[in-house]
């Protein structure tokens, strides 16, 4: 109990302490449990298939849950070729000496079962603390679905997200996020989803123009994105719109055309508004608006393009956004009624893509220095010191975060052409996601 | 008294001599014998022909004259003075009627002979182009530094060609579209592309083209002409290009 409290506690004080890091001299900075705390060494030995029909499901379940740990930053994972012969399905069968001692040195162990019941496939979990003699699950769960490797895949991301949970003190696991971006494989660019890990990837819109920006609502039924219309059917005259799209219904939602080019619209906290830009009085500025398209009012009042808003998640009183008022694109902040704009960029070469970190204390950006290529950099708001989280590696822009505050997405052409790619907030654990035609722009959809 | 009287005796005799002198010419007195007349000169001939006698114009024909008993032989028009038999050849650019004129001792005569010369139709006065041909030809892409919007002294020039075409078919209604290079981010450009549709129509505008009748889209870097990653094409890809709506 006391290892546990004492783990939770270190995991909060290592999130408590990074804006002490950002202040030492050091470019590289470490969020969550990297700093100074134990990561805890979790083993994850193959479960048990009960039954031959359910041996695909076990290995797919199996795979996905490490997969799942492993990219989660908070676990470190226990290689296979160290663990005990003995693998444990049930708690009874658990030796918590074996897998304590060298050379497994686990503090915990995630085990169980695969089963086929009651037409269902079953999965029987448990995590248990092998430091205690006793080994105590932590965790006791069951997790049903239909006998499907997609549901196979499905379960294992619950099981994960359950174990993060715990052992993160609380802070969510993302193993059941999805990712929308903009995919050109099918000709042109639309807007596509996947899951956190790249699986599943599939189009949503079916325009045939160009789609832009997507970005999820908070309550993770919309998709709001900029999007190249015809005035009207037989019309050849294009105009680029705000248009919404119901992940629920799987249609579009009606949204008035606003007048000249309406472009990156932004949800607010508590999904009621929108941020966009628009270019209806002749110049780029800010509005927000209803998500109905009413009651549309201006908040900057600047020469010059004002774009790309972006909301504190926490609060809903600010907006970061850009503007290039000051001759070149930076990023700026402003009160959600439009006073007290200020400049949070140097002013240096070409800042863009502001992205809020989950607890509203850091905005990840795009910035590319006079001379160099665009990287990834993540400014502290409070201090305004910013680390740089990219270096030497290809394009990289639009990032944005995870709700664990943990990792960011982000696309990038290191590989040669623009995907999107995944990292931990420190800029360790890089994969990539997509592999076909060209993607980008991602956003990262609440829990 | 007696001299009156003696010159009207003089003028009597005068008048009876003279009278006498008269009749004897009129006397009947048997003339020497004339010699035969000498045979009357023979009337001169003349002959004229064109082969061929119709031609199309640009096409020559040969004139070949013949005559007889003609010392002066003009032909008109052209050579003029020729001899009593010849040819000439000829190229009227029109239809033509020649005459021969042969002129001899015993008189005149005259051949004509008439060219008909077919004129090709009249070529057909030029077509005032339509609308999209003479857009095609006269309506040119502005173009724009790095990250400006500013109108160039070269993009004036096109733009105010781009006017005078506007102005001189009035009906004509035109969509501008905002382009930008691969350089700056997705989003911004989506602005900057806006911010260059919007120049080049405030400066057709300020050339006194009515506004209704220029629509805007920015296209971003989403429409690139080139993707190079060379100055050359990311000029050609700052632009605002011009689209003749039907």
């Amino acid at each position: 109990m006391r290892r546990r409290l004492s783990l939770a506690l270190a995991a909060l004080a290592a999130a408590a302490v990074l804006p002490v890091c950002l202040q030492s001299q050091q470019d590289w900075f470490r969020t969550g449990t990297g700093v100074g705390v134990e990561k805890v060494r979790l083993a994850v030995p193959a479960f048990a298939a009960r039954s031959a029909e359910v041996q695909t499901a076990a290995s797919v379940f199996y795979a996905v849950l490490r997969d799942d740990l492993e990219a989660s930053g908070v676990v470190e994972l226990v290689s296979p070729s160290f663990q005990p012969l003995q693998v444990p399905s049930l708690p009874g069968e658990l030796n918590a000496e074996a897998w304590l001692q060298a050379p497994t040195g686990a503090h915990m162990v995630a085990y169980g079962n695969v089963s086929f019941a009651e037409n269902q496939l079953l999965v029987s979990a448990w995590l248990s603390d092998v430091r205690n003699p006793q080994a105590p699950p932590v965790l006791a769960k069951r997790y049903r679905g239909d006998l499907t490797e997609e549901q196979a895949r499905q379960l294992a991301h619950q099981f994960a997200d359950d174990i993060i949970e715990r052992l993160s003190g609380g802070v969510p696991g993302i193993a059941q996020t999805q990712i929308a971006f903009v995919g050109d494989r099918s000709g042109n660019k639309e807007i596509w989803v996947m899951d956190y890990d790249g699986h599943g990837q599939r189009q949503i819109t079916r325009q045939g123009l160009i789609c832009l920006t997507p970005r999820w609502s908070p309550d993770k039924s919309r998709l709001a994105y900029t999007a190249f219309e015809r005035a009207s059917a037989s019309s050849e005259v294009t105009r680029t719109a705000v248009h919404l799209y119901s992940l629920v219904m799987n249609r579009r939602i009606a949204f008035p055309y606003l007048g000249g080019t309406t472009t990156t619209p932004a949800w607010s906290p508590d999904g009621q508004e929108l941020a966009l830009s628009s270019s209806r009085t002749g110049d780029h500025e800010i509005y927000v608006v209803a998500s109905d398209g009413g009651r549309l009012r201006r908040l900057t009042y600047s020469a010059g393009v004002d774009i790309s808003p972006a909301w504190n998640p926490v609060t809903g009183k600010q907006i970061a956004f850009v503007s290039d008022r000051g001759g070149s694109p930076q990023i700026y902040l402003m009160d959600a009624d439009g006073a007290n704009v200020e400049r949070l960029t140097t002013g240096e070469g070409y800042a863009v893509s502001p992205a809020w970190s989950p607890n509203g204390q850091m905005i990840a950006f795009a910035w590319q220095r006079n001379n160099s290529n665009f990287d990834l950099y993540v400014m502290d708001v409070a201090t305004r010191q910013t680390v740089q989280l990219t270096h030497d590696a290809g394009r990289n822009e639009q990032p944005t975060w995870a709700p664990d505050g943990r990792h960011l997405v982000f696309q990038s052409t290191r590989s040669g052409r623009n995907q999107i790619w995944m990292m931990l907030a420190d800029g360790a654990g890089l994969r990539q996601l997509t592999f076909e035609g060209s993607n980008t722009a991602p956003h990262w959809s609440p829990r | 008294m007696v001299l009156r009287r003696r010159l009207r005796w003089i003028g009597l005799l005068t008048l009876v001599m003279l009278v006498a002198m008269t009749g004897c010419k009129k006397k009947p007195v048997a003339p020497p014998p004339t010699p035969p007349p000498p045979p009357a000169p023979a009337a001169p001939t003349a002959t004229l022909r064109a082969t061929p006698s119709v031609i199309e114009q640009g096409q020559s024909t040969t004139l070949s004259w013949n005559s007889t008993n003609a010392t002066e032989l003009r032909l008109d028009p052209g050579p003029g003075s020729v001899g009593p038999q010849g040819s000439s050849s000829v190229t009227p650019d029109r239809s033509t009627t020649y005459t021969l004129l042969a002129t001899g001792p015993g008189g005149r005569a005259e051949a004509s002979a008439r060219v008909t010369v077919n004129a090709p139709p009249p070529p057909p006065p030029p077509a005032r182009m339509s609308a999209e041909e003479a857009f095609a030809r006269r309506v040119r892409d502005a173009y724009f530094d790095f990250d400006k919007s500013d109108i160039r002294p070269d993009a004036r020039v096109t733009l105010t060609q781009t006017a005078e075409f506007l102005r001189e078919y009035g009906n004509v209604r035109v969509l501008l579209e905002g382009h930008c290079d691969e350089r700056g981010s997705t989003e911004y450009n989506l602005g900057l592309g806006d911010r260059r549709a919007n120049a080049a129509r405030d400066f057709l505008i300020s050339l006194g083209i009515a506004g209704d009748r220029m629509q805007m889209v920015s296209y971003g870097k989403e429409r690139p002409v080139c993707t190079e990653s060379n100055e050359d094409c990311w000029q050609r890809n700052r632009r605002a290009h011009f689209v003749m709506l039907k």
